[in-house]
């Protein structure tokens, strides 16, 4: 039954071929990663070292004047309104995705849970181009109707983001739900609490961080989105009054702005910074992601 | 007392939370659907689309759509099929797979509009090629290459480890026991995810603006294969659905643009929950498939020899 | 083309096994069978590749004419991509693209002159821009003073020009739009816009939208895309006149620009014929069925 020596050296042959395969996959993910990092970084740095621009003006102050004299490229305008955005986003979605969660694992009936799986699913999947479209028929008016003002507003976008991130976070916050040991939920049972008492006290702390990194990943994905938002939050050149009043967004400058400008101008390199600014706060939620992971393990 | 109560209160608003769910995706459905009644008109999806005149269709557009969407596919399945085998089963734990797990992290995270700026100077700018189908697939790869190597990974480690033990038993080699018992068996979940995937790749549009471009050449059967007239030639632009819906909202200059859009989008809602069902049906058909035969898979030597 | 192909790695290493035979469109192929420059005589024949880039405002009409000069010469293949005027600019200057579209001439968007001097203009169409209002509003002209009254914030309700008391909601372009610079340059003159107020909407749809959905709205759209029933909103006199082209002839409406085609160097064989056919009298009728006004009605 012993294999011959050519079948022998074949079969060496394949799992080296098949290991070199699968090796060199991995490592082009790393590949591809650095070299999105270089480019980027190498357009953004280009505002500073071509056009000197100074970083601190840039972040810290709110004047976004491009085509003024001087020109003016303060984008603290865009970073505020993005985080405002995503996180008053985060405010709407995260509890309903929670409810969501502990719905689908400890109380809906087999026959919803099968329902709303493929219900969440499609979420994800409706084109934000169309969650855009639904925000400027649908929503704007409607919030004009209850604000005043144009209706194109912070609100606006808030909405729209909360919907299109709760999907993400439900489904990682089920997973970390049903991760839960069996042995928790009967053991508060054992002692006589309500299902309430022992998803509210014990399975959630159980699970918490698990729907952490759900509630990161989402703001991750609200900080990012960008067609939709641009299109229903106004994207006027000022910090927010308040909810009805429309501001701007990182990714809402860059989309109106980038296909318009000429490569090498300081306008341009002042555009290429800012999506460099989205890449490192995207890291930074990685970052926020992974300290929560660790805190767990330990 | 009270706190059978406040239970029950509880259980009433998650029964509210969860239908609101889904009347909402129910609501989003009748509206876009009735906003673009009669998109199903065979001279609407397969027609050409009109500068001037209402009545074009946006046949173009979803050949480009779906002929992205393949090339796509034919990039980033081998791709993170390869790097999933990596992770589950060949790297060793510990750094090197802490980087590649970091690196698919940071890559999960990146705004799609950041890929399609990068990809807008790596594969139109950098290589000279211009708007190109093959740019948008490149780019959309970067998307969605993150998502389906966890896909392939995790169905490959759910892949019960009696099969893996009984065919390294049998003297199988490592490779032997993937390629003939483990990703055999890890094939169901693994379609399920690319088919979800594709459906993702389906709606995306802030990368294509950036890299497949806003317009689509006359396409032609008989045209030469490196003319961009040609429909399989992968170095011409190619506008997809969804921004072709970005683009008459914005600047659509046709008198029915509007309608066009919404068409358009009706289209893509229903392409988008056809996907889903056909995830459904392939992964249920699949998984009475390989459950019925797992036990004949099980000797993956039998066949060698026979070989 | 290989060598520019091999660049990325990552592309080359999974598809160019497969692709070796298909090349791309070929940028630089410029052969023409018809060796007499200049004169687009009917008998001539072009063969060839086109590619265009930029300007969101003028694709429409540069697509219909791409379309007419294939039937007319099969041999010639055109494509044209948007992008916006920057990107037109940005890639007939990399020599990605042989024609540049734009609205505004080379040299405005261009910092580096030297670049800029490589470059020509070519003014294919003219395209006229129109104030519209939500149709709430009752007003049917504005003096230039008022507008710029309206848009740099000093105005803020209607019925300080002549309408109801309703405050008036700006609805501005981006400030890399060339129709804002049109507006700007135009209309505003020395008075500056203020972004603070009211909103920005991306693009003509967006801003149709937004106008026709907002009580007490104003804004500027090019009237190409005005062709076409549009509801809830209608255009508002400038100084008294309409947007026509016998007002713009007689310097009565100023609201109005060129349209460019931008070529690296002076434009030759079939890339100058297709400049020469956007222009022509021929093409005038569908240049001006589209909302744009040709040239020949111009000079």
């Amino acid at each position: 039954m012993q294999p011959t020596y050519a079948k022998r050296r074949h079969r060496r042959l394949e799992e080296w071929m098949g290991r070199t395969f699968a090796g060199i996959c991995g490592w082009l993910i790393v590949l591809i990663t650095v070299t999105m990092i270089v480019f980027l970084a190498a357009k953004g740095i280009q505002s500073f070292t071509d056009s000197g621009l100074s970083l601190s003006d840039m972040l810290l102050s709110a004047h976004w004047d491009p085509n003024g004299t001087p020109p003016k490229y303060g984008a603290l305008i865009f970073i505020v309104g993005s985080m405002l955005v995503s996180l008053g986003a985060l405010l709407v979605s995260a509890p309903l995705a929670l409810a969501l969660a502990i719905f689908m694992n400890f109380i809906a009936p087999k026959w919803l849970v099968s329902l709303l799986k493929p219900v969440l699913e499609l979420l994800v999947g409706i084109p934000s181009v169309v969650y855009g479209w639904l925000g400027v028929t649908l929503l704007v008016p409607l919030v004009r109707e209850w604000f005043g003002g144009s209706g194109f507003s912070l609100l606006a976008g808030i909405i729209v983001l909360g919907m299109m991130i709760l999907p993400t976070i439900t489904s990682i916050a089920a997973d970390a739900l049903a991760n839960v040991p069996k042995a928790y939920m009967e053991a508060s049972y054992g002692l006589g609490s309500t299902r309430w008492q022992a998803i509210s006290r014990v399975i959630v702390p159980a699970a918490k961080t698990g729907i952490a990194t759900g509630v990161v990943l989402g703001l991750a994905r609200a900080f990012g989105e960008a067609l939709a938002v641009q299109m229903v939050i106004g994207n006027t050149m000022r910090l927010p009054s308040g909810l009805d009043s429309p501001t701007a967004t990182l990714t809402s400058i860059l989309t109106m702005d980038m296909a318009n400008t000429i490569n090498g101008t300081p306008w341009n390199n002042a555009l290429w910074t800012l999506a460099f600014l989205l890449l490192l706060i995207s890291f930074f939620f990685i970052a926020v992601i992974r300290l929560v992971g660790q805190r767990k393990e330990r | 007392m009270t706190a059978r109560m406040i239970d029950k209160v509880w259980t009433g608003i998650f029964y509210a939370v969860a239908a609101a769910v889904i009347g909402l995706l129910v609501f989003f459905f009748a509206v876009v659907l009735s906003k673009g009644a009669g998109f199903w008109q065979p001279e609407f999806l397969f027609g050409r689309p009109s500068n001037t005149q209402a009545g074009g269709g946006i046949g173009p557009q979803l050949i480009n759509s779906f002929y992205l969407l393949g090339v796509a596919l034919f990039l980033s399945v081998p791709l993170s099929l390869g790097a999933g085998v990596y992770l589950a089963e060949y790297a060793k734990q510990g750094r090197i797979v802490g980087m590649i797990r970091l690196c698919l992290e940071a890559m999960a995270s990146l705004p799609s509009i950041v890929v399609g700026l990068f990809g807008l100077l790596a594969f139109v700018t950098l290589t000279g090629w211009g708007y190109t189908l093959l740019g948008g697939a490149l780019a959309v790869t970067i998307i969605n290459l993150p998502g389906l190597t966890r896909i392939c990974e995790t169905a490959i480690l759910d892949v019960p480890a009696s099969i893996r033990e009984g065919s390294l038993a049998l003297g199988a080699t490592r490779w032997q026991t993937l390629v003939k018992a483990v990703l055999p068996a890890a094939i169901p979940q693994m379609v399920t995810g690319v088919i979800l995937a594709a459906g993702r790749i389906f709606g995306e549009a802030a990368v294509f603006i950036y890299t497949a471009g806003l317009t689509t050449p006359m396409l032609r059967w008989d045209a030469d294969w490196s003319s961009s007239a040609h429909p399989l030639n992968v170095f011409r632009p190619a506008e997809t659905l969804t921004v072709h819906i970005w683009k008459l909202n914005s600047e659509g200059i046709v008198p029915d643009a509007k309608l066009i859009a919404a068409k358009s989008a009706a289209v893509l809602m229903v392409a988008v929950l056809l996907f889903n069902l056909a995830a459904r049906l392939t992964s249920s058909l699949l998984a009475r498939h390989f459950s019925g035969s797992r036990r004949a898979r099980r000797g993956p030597m039998k066949r060698n020899k026979a070989a | 083309m290989w060598s520019k192909r091999v660049k990325f790695g990552l592309a080359a290493l999974l598809m160019t096994g497969a692709l070796a035979g298909c090349g791309q469109t070929d940028n630089n192929n410029s052969s023409s069978a018809g060796s007499n420059e200049g004169g687009a005589k009917k008998e001539e024949t072009y063969s060839g590749t086109i590619s265009l880039a930029g300007s969101t405002a003028l694709q429409p009409l540069a697509e219909e004419a791409a379309n007419a000069f294939m039937e007319k010469y099969p041999d010639v293949s055109i494509t044209v991509q948007g992008g916006g005027s920057g990107t037109g600019v940005n890639q007939v200057a990399a020599g990605a693209v042989q024609i540049g579209n734009s609205d505004v001439p080379a040299a405005e968007k261009l910092d580096d002159k030297s670049k800029a001097s490589e470059l020509i203009d070519h003014k294919v169409a003219g395209i006229a821009f129109a104030i519209v209002v939500n149709d709430d509003v009752k007003i049917d002209n504005l003096t230039t003073e008022q507008i710029q009254g309206i848009f740099s914030g000093k105005i803020k309700n209607w019925k300080e020009v002549g309408g109801s008391d309703e405050a008036i909601h700006v609805i501005n372009r981006p400030a890399s739009s060339g129709t804002r610079a049109t507006f700007e340059k135009t209309v505003m003159k020395d008075v500056k816009i203020n972004d603070a107020i009211g909103t920005v909407q991306d693009s003509n749809g967006a801003v149709e939208q937004a106008i026709s959905s907002t009580p007490g709205a104003v804004s500027y759209v090019a009237m190409s895309y005005l062709i076409g029933e549009k509801k809830n909103l209608k255009t508002v006199k400038i100084n008294g006149a309409e947007p026509t082209v016998e007002n713009i002839r007689t310097e009565k409406y100023p609201f109005w620009s060129y349209e460019y085609m931008i070529t690296k160097g002076e434009a030759k064989d079939e890339v100058r014929a297709f400049i020469d056919f956007v222009k022509s009298e021929e093409f005038a009728s569908t240049v001006k069925q589209m909302g744009y006004i040709p040239m020949t009605e111009l000079e």
